[in-house]
Formats: C-alpha cells, structure tokens, sequence
C-alpha cells in the first residue's frame, strides 16, 4: 500500500502548490509542530507563524508562512495561509521588511498576550531564517 | 443647416471620441482576462474556508457561547453595509446597479425604523451615495493606489468592520458588490457576512469527527474574523472583473455608436457639399441664360 497523499495550499490569491505524492507533511500548529502522516485522523488545526515542511519521494521543501489553518480528510490535505514563502528561493528583503513590521507591531501597546505570543514566534522564525 | 466647416470638424471630433473608446475597451479586454483569472484563482481559498467553518459550525455543541461572529448579537438594531464600488467611471452601469441594489435596502431597513450606517468602498459609490445618505456613511475607503486587488486591501477593510463590530457599533453587516457572471452580465449581490449565513448547513451534516486542535470555539473565533476579509476580498476579486467586464462592453457600444455617428454625418457632409455645388451651377446656369 502507497503511503502517499495529497496535499494544497492555497492563498487568496491563487492554488500555490498541490501535490499528490506526500508521504509526510510537518505543520507549525498552534499548540507545537505536527507530523501528518497518511490516514490520520480527520483534523482542523490553525497555524502560528513557522516553517512547514513536506517531505514527498521527489524531495523535500519548506515553506514560511505567516498564519493559516489546515484540514485533513479523508487523505486530502489543504492548507489555507495568507502568506507564504518558499524557503528555496527566498527573498531577503521581504523577509526583513516581515521582520521590521512585526518588531513595530510589538512595539505598539494595544497588543493582548496571544497576539504578543504569536509575534515573538514570528520574529523568532524570520531570525533563524535570515 | 450647419455649414460645412462646421460638420467637418464634429466628423472629426466624434472620430477622435471613438479612438479614446476603442483605446479604453482594449485596455479593458486586457485587463478583464487578468482579473477573471485571479477571480478564478481565488474560488479555491474562499469555498475551503467556507468548508472548514461549515464542518466547525456543525461541530459546535453548545450554541450559546458560539462566538458572537457566527451566532450575532441577538438583535437586529443597526445595521452596517459594505458598499463596494469602483474608483474609476465610464464603466456602463457596473457602480449604479450596486447603488440601486443597496438603496433597495437601506430604504427597507430606515422603513423598519432601523439604524443605518455605511462603509463605502471605491469613490464612485461615495459620490453617488453622498447627497441622499450623506449622514449614514461612517467610513470612506478607497484603493486607488494599489494596481491589483490584493488580500492585504481586503483584510484592512475586514479589520475596520470588525473592530467596529467588537465596540458593537453595529448587529447585521452586510456587502454589496457585482458578482461577474460574463462580460455583459453582472448581477449586483448582496451577501450578509455577520451574523455568518450557513445555508448549506443540513447537507454538509455528516459524521465526520474532527479532532480540534486547540478546541472548536478557539478555532472559530480566530477563523472568523479570517473568514470575514476572505468573503470581502472575493467580493473585490468579483468586483474587478466585472467593473472590467462591464467597461469593456460599455466602451464596445460607445464605439459602435460613434462609428454610426461619423457614418451619419458623413453622409449629411456630403449632401450638403452636393448641395452646394448644385446651387452654383445652377446659378452658373441661369447667369448663362440670361445673357
């Protein structure tokens, strides 16, 4: 028996990436990073800001993103994100200028602690990134 | 009749009008495929995130505490309407169409002696709505700046109406805008984001057993307001196409007119040069005579 799945993510904007030959895709959840593996349990799970990582027989990518929320059923995989951002080729600048962004938004006194949370996850991923 | 100078330069005029138009709708064309693509590209992220919330919705055991976002206020005393509009003109009746749709409703909702308040999106919608509901509109939101609709656009639009919603400045909210069917037709929508409308609830109710990380209510509530600027920047994804679209064909007919025009006047320019030229001959003629 195969042990491959399908897997999309999609932004606003457009499909950014289906794949039908995953054998494992690592998710930064919100409660810590998840393996999904094939016919796990049908789960919703929304993402904190992280490196998701997909590993299938041709290889294995990594992706940046910012928040998002995952589905698994019945061995189908989507991945709804706003932002996205493929650590092969990735852009300095952007990142940077992510990073610049979320150390204002820090900075800014209106923030409650999930949101404080969810920022220093954020600065902490772009750093080891950059 | 008018002289021939002066029929000469109106040939002339309508000509460079029609230039212009037929300039405009293959910018138009242009741009209309592109924006039919992103509108396209876009379905997937807004149905998955309607499905997701579907299958949260129908998890949800105890529907009292649902999230505010979902389940509403309890009461149905103001209401909020996202006007989305463009920001340029000469689209044929892309922005009026969405005005007479959402007069429709402010008219029913002021008659049930309700409040009203609007955000606009896009001048032209302000500037149509400012004189007869100049008092209602709170917020005036353009992006004439940004070149292509973008999720960033639509997620600032989403922040304000929640934040708004947060200081319960409002119970029902609802957006307007042109849903693109083709390029002649677009059918003017009106869609209440909050409280949520889960229409397709009963079919959706199977038994799937969803394991929920963190807990549903903790999902829903961060998946909300998501949803909220999902639903708005589809709305604008639509909106673009059709403005395009409805331009498009709005330019298309004003060039065909102006083809007609400069045929009619051609005709009538050269009937009275005709004229003319009889006149003096037979003037000609007659001195001839006479002698």
């Amino acid at each position: 028996m195969s042990e491959e799945y399908f897997v999309e993510i999609v932004n606003p904007e457009k499909s950014f990436l289906s794949k039908n030959d995953v054998t494992e895709v690592v998710v930064p959840a919100f409660e810590g990073e998840i393996g999904i593996l094939k016919d796990h349990i049908s789960i919703i799970s929304f993402l904190k800001p992280g490196i998701i990582k997909i590993f299938s027989k041709s290889g294995e990518e990594s992706f940046y993103v910012n928040d998002g929320i995952i589905e698994f059923k019945d061995n189908n995989l989507s991945i709804l994100t706003s932002l996205i951002l493929n650590l092969k080729d990735i852009d300095k600048e952007k990142i940077s200028e992510i990073q610049k962004s979320a150390e204002e938004e820090l900075h800014k006194a209106d923030i409650n602690d999930q949101e404080r949370y969810l920022l220093d996850q954020k600065l902490e991923v772009l750093r080891s990134i950059n | 009749m008018a002289s021939l100078d002066d029929l000469k330069k109106r040939i002339s005029s309508v000509k460079s009008t029609q230039k212009i138009t037929k300039a405009m709708k293959m910018v138009a064309a242009a741009k209309l495929r592109r924006a039919q693509e992103s509108a396209e590209k876009g379905r997937p992220y807004s149905d998955k995130m309607n499905n997701i919330i579907l299958n949260l919705s129908n998890g949800i055991s105890d529907i009292d505490n649902a999230p505010k976002l979902l389940s509403g206020t309890g009461e149905d005393k103001v209401h909020l309407c996202v006007v989305m509009t463009s920001d340029r003109g000469l689209c044929g009746g892309f922005n009026t169409n969405i005005i007479k749709k959402a007069k429709l409703y402010f008219q029913k909702i002021l008659d049930e002696g309700k409040t009203l308040k609007i955000i606009t999106v896009g001048t032209k919608g302000y500037d149509q709505l400012k004189r007869l509901y100049g008092d209602n509109i709170i917020e005036r939101i353009s992006f004439k700046e940004s070149k292509n609709v973008n999720y960033f656009d639509a997620d600032k639009v989403g922040k304000i109406v929640i934040e708004k919603f947060d200081k319960k400045e409002f119970d029902v909210c609802a957006i307007f805008y042109n849903q693109f069917k083709n390029v002649i037709t677009q059918i003017p929508q009106e869609q209440q984001i909050i409280p949520l409308k889960t229409s397709e609830k009963e079919e959706n109710s199977s038994e799937d057993n969803y394991e929920f990380e963190p807990e549903e209510d903790e999902i829903l509530s961060n998946l909300l307001p998501k949803n909220i600027s999902t639903q708005i920047f589809k709305a604008m994804l639509e909106n673009s196409a059709s403005e395009q679209g409805s331009r498009m064909s709005a330019m298309d007919n004003a060039t065909r007119n102006a083809g007609e025009m400069v045929d009619k006047l051609t005709i009538e320019y050269n009937r009275s040069r005709q004229a003319a030229i009889t006149k003096e001959l037979i003037e000609i003629i007659s001195g001839a005579e006479s002698l």
